[in-house]
């Protein structure tokens, strides 16, 4: 028996590297173009968005609780589609972050009130990824991005995996403990369909949130991001959510 | 099911440190997941050692060339099991193999593993074993062996001299397309943790590489404890060389893995960014047994300092097999801590990076410890009959 001779592996593995290398100096150029990219939502129509001002909201949790309704989530305090985080951030700098049963039980008294620098509440669901994570790993397509913007999930073809829930930078999915399959906000997709606003929004009192067209230079979510400084959350994740606030804290995570 | 769940979590609730994400209370990926990439890594190691006789002939190591392949198929076969039984629903697996989705990298999963399972490992083991078979099928003494070796013959009962030397060449062109396929199958699992941003834990890109290095280093301490326990059983002298090589090859794997490691530990220290503080605190917290004292120290150092003795001293025959099996066992038990902490340890802390949740190992139910024992057992249940039906030692003269 005559064994491959080591050169003989080694020419052929150089042949298949060069000829990667030769592809991939070429393809600079081509990434180079792509730079600027045009919002999707000039070329789609509709093209759903969704806005939170942080200082209107004053962590009531109706929303956590319609939210719960309207989409049959399990009442436990570990599943939430969306719920109101408070901040409460002391003079000396210490951060405390809070939300019980996603808000749904209150917030407990803030102690030594005199050293309390600033405090408020931030609601958070699906952030509605451009380049959804999720979407990328979902290794069946069961997660997916609707032509207008919206990331869902097929229940009935999701194998529950969970790899969605791993890939998510801002633990927005949670696997469901009846259907044994991932869930998470659908930007009340169902509702949105037939013209309505999605339950959350529709029962904040004080309209912290909205959720509009994008491609429509009229609406809600459009003169939001115009008219105001607005951030998305983990934006170095190349995520390019949009659900955008105005009014974040460098402290919200 | 649902209920068992629900009562672990709520216990669960009291233990949060800090503050998480309220979805994240529950762990997704159990204790089947550390297995995953154990029994892979395992399969890859295994198989590398046996390509490194065929590929680039080193003859010393022929002892354990077939017991290797066999030790490979055993556990890929076993593999995919804890994937499958942590489902959610394991009835839709199949939609990874009919839709794949083209961006991710679970998705090449089954693409991955079948390529190695059938045009690798099935392929070579049978050319590799074909002379034998055939010689078997006519002489073996059990019938239903017989039966079961004139099936495996394909039909062929009569080959020539020419065709087994075109085996020989189709089986040296398959280790040689298989070498990169041991690496890719582990290093693929490597990724599939590395490409996650979301987890500051996870994501690098040397992901791959470690996965792939202590892979090798587990799947050749596998074989070196596997050889010497069946020289041990068969009452036959073990082969020093070929075992002295064996070590040698399992102290390179293991010196690169953990280099790589710590390589990746530091350079995390140094850029020290946002997430370093809750990465530090778990390293000293929840990871602190089994990352410092069980991977670090038992799993890595020790190996290194004994099986590195034997290089620079020369001892004993006796004093070398033991310092052999200690590594490779700490060795084994070290990866799998290597394995815990990686995909359990990552899901301890929150990606708020405020907080940690915890990890309660029940003993019963479908992800618990039984379970995950009785799937790590598997694998040998099926070497066994491997080893049965295929010896990769001479058989005992049949034809008598």
């Amino acid at each position: 028996m005559q064994a491959l001779r080591r050169r003989d592996f080694l020419r052929i593995t150089a042949g298949a590297a060069a000829s990667l290398l030769a592809g991939a100096l070429r393809a600079p150029a081509a990434w180079a173009e792509k730079f600027y990219r045009e919002p999707p939502w000039r070329r789609k129509k509709p093209y759903w968005g969704f806005g939170v001002d942080v200082d209107k909201c004053i962590g009531c949790a109706r929303c956590v609780d319609a939210c719960k309704t309207e989409n049959d989530v399990p009442r436990e305090p570990f599943y939430f589609r969306t719920w109101v985080e408070r901040y409460v951030i002391r003079k000396d700098g210490e951060v405390q972050i809070e939300a019980p049963n996603g808000g749904l039980d209150g917030y407990p008294r803030v102690e030594d009130a005199a050293t309390v620098a600033k405090s408020f509440f931030v609601p958070k669901l699906c952030n509605l990824c451009e380049n959804s994570p999720c979407v990328q790993v979902c290794p069946v397509g069961a997660t997916f991005k609707t032509e207008d913007g919206v990331v869902l999930i097929d229940k009935k073809y999701c194998i529950g995996c969970r790899y969605c829930i791993q890939a998510c930078p801002y633990g927005t999915r949670y696997f469901h403990p009846v259907l044994q399959v991932a869930d998470k906000c659908s930007v009340c997709y169902h509702r949105l369909k037939r013209g309505l606003v999605t339950a959350c929004v529709e029962v904040c009192p004080t309209g912290a949130r909205m959720v509009g067209d994008l491609s429509d230079p009229e609406s809600n979510v459009t003169k939001f991001r115009e008219n105001n400084r607005v951030q998305a959350l983990k934006a170095n994740m190349g995520t390019e959510p949009k659900l955008v606030y105005k009014g974040l804290d460098k402290e919200v995570r | 099911m649902h209920d068992a769940v629900v009562v672990a979590l709520r216990e669960t609730l009291g233990k949060v440190t800090g503050f998480i994400y309220p979805n994240e209370l529950e762990l997704q990926w159990s204790i089947l997941i550390v297995l995953y990439p154990y029994l892979t890594g395992l399969v890859a190691g295994a198989f590398i050692l046996a390509s490194l006789e065929r590929v680039f002939n080193v003859k010393v190591l022929k002892p354990t060339y077939r017991l290797s392949l066999l030790t490979a198929l055993a556990f890929l076969v076993i593999a995919p099991l804890p994937l499958q039984v942590h489902l959610g629903h394991p009835e839709r697996s199949f939609n990874i193999l009919f839709t794949p989705n083209p961006t991710s990298a679970m998705a090449m999963f089954g693409f991955v593993y079948l390529w190695y399972l059938m045009a690798v490992l099935l392929l070579e083991i049978w050319l590799d074993y074909r002379k034998d078979i055939v010689g078997w099928a006519d002489s073996d003494p059990s019938w239903l062996k017989r039966l079961i070796y004139k099936v495996m013959t394909l039909g062929v009962f009569k080959p020539t001299a020419k065709s087994f030397e075109i085996d020989d060449k189709v089986g040296r062109a398959l280790t040689v397309i298989g070498l990169p396929s041991a690496i890719l199958l582990h290093g693929y699992v490597g990724f599939i943790f590395g490409s996650i941003k979301a987890n500051p834990w996870w994501s690098t890109p040397l992901m791959p590489i470690i996965f792939l290095f202590s892979a090798m280093a587990s799947g050749i301490a596998g074989v070196l404890l596997l050889y010497m326990f069946l020289c041990w059983a068969r009452d036959v002298e073990i082969e020093m060389p070929c075992l002295d090589t064996v070590a040698k090859y399992f102290l390179t794997a293991v010196i690169i893995a953990f280099s790589l490691e710590m390589l990746e530990t530091v350079q995390k220290a140094y850029e020290a960014e946002e997430h370093f503080d809750i990465l530090q605190l778990l390293i000293e917290g929840k990871l602190y047994l089994s990352l410092i004292v069980v991977q670090v120290w038992l799993g890595s150092l020790m190996p290194i300092l004994l099986v590195g003795l034997t290089q620079l001293f020369e001892l004993p025959d006796k004093v070398r097999k033991v310092f052999y099996a200690v590594s490779g066992s700490l060795s084994l038990v070290g990866i799998f801590a290597m394995r815990w902490n990686v995909v359990v340890g990552g899901q301890f802390f929150s990606k708020s990076l405020m907080g940690f949740t915890t990890y309660k190992l029940e003993l019963a139910g479908r992800e618990g410890l039984f379970s995950a024992f009785v799937i790590s057992i598997l694998p040998l249940v099926v070497l066994g009959v491997l080893l049965w039906l295929l010896p990769p030692w001479e058989k005992k003269p049949a034809k008598a």
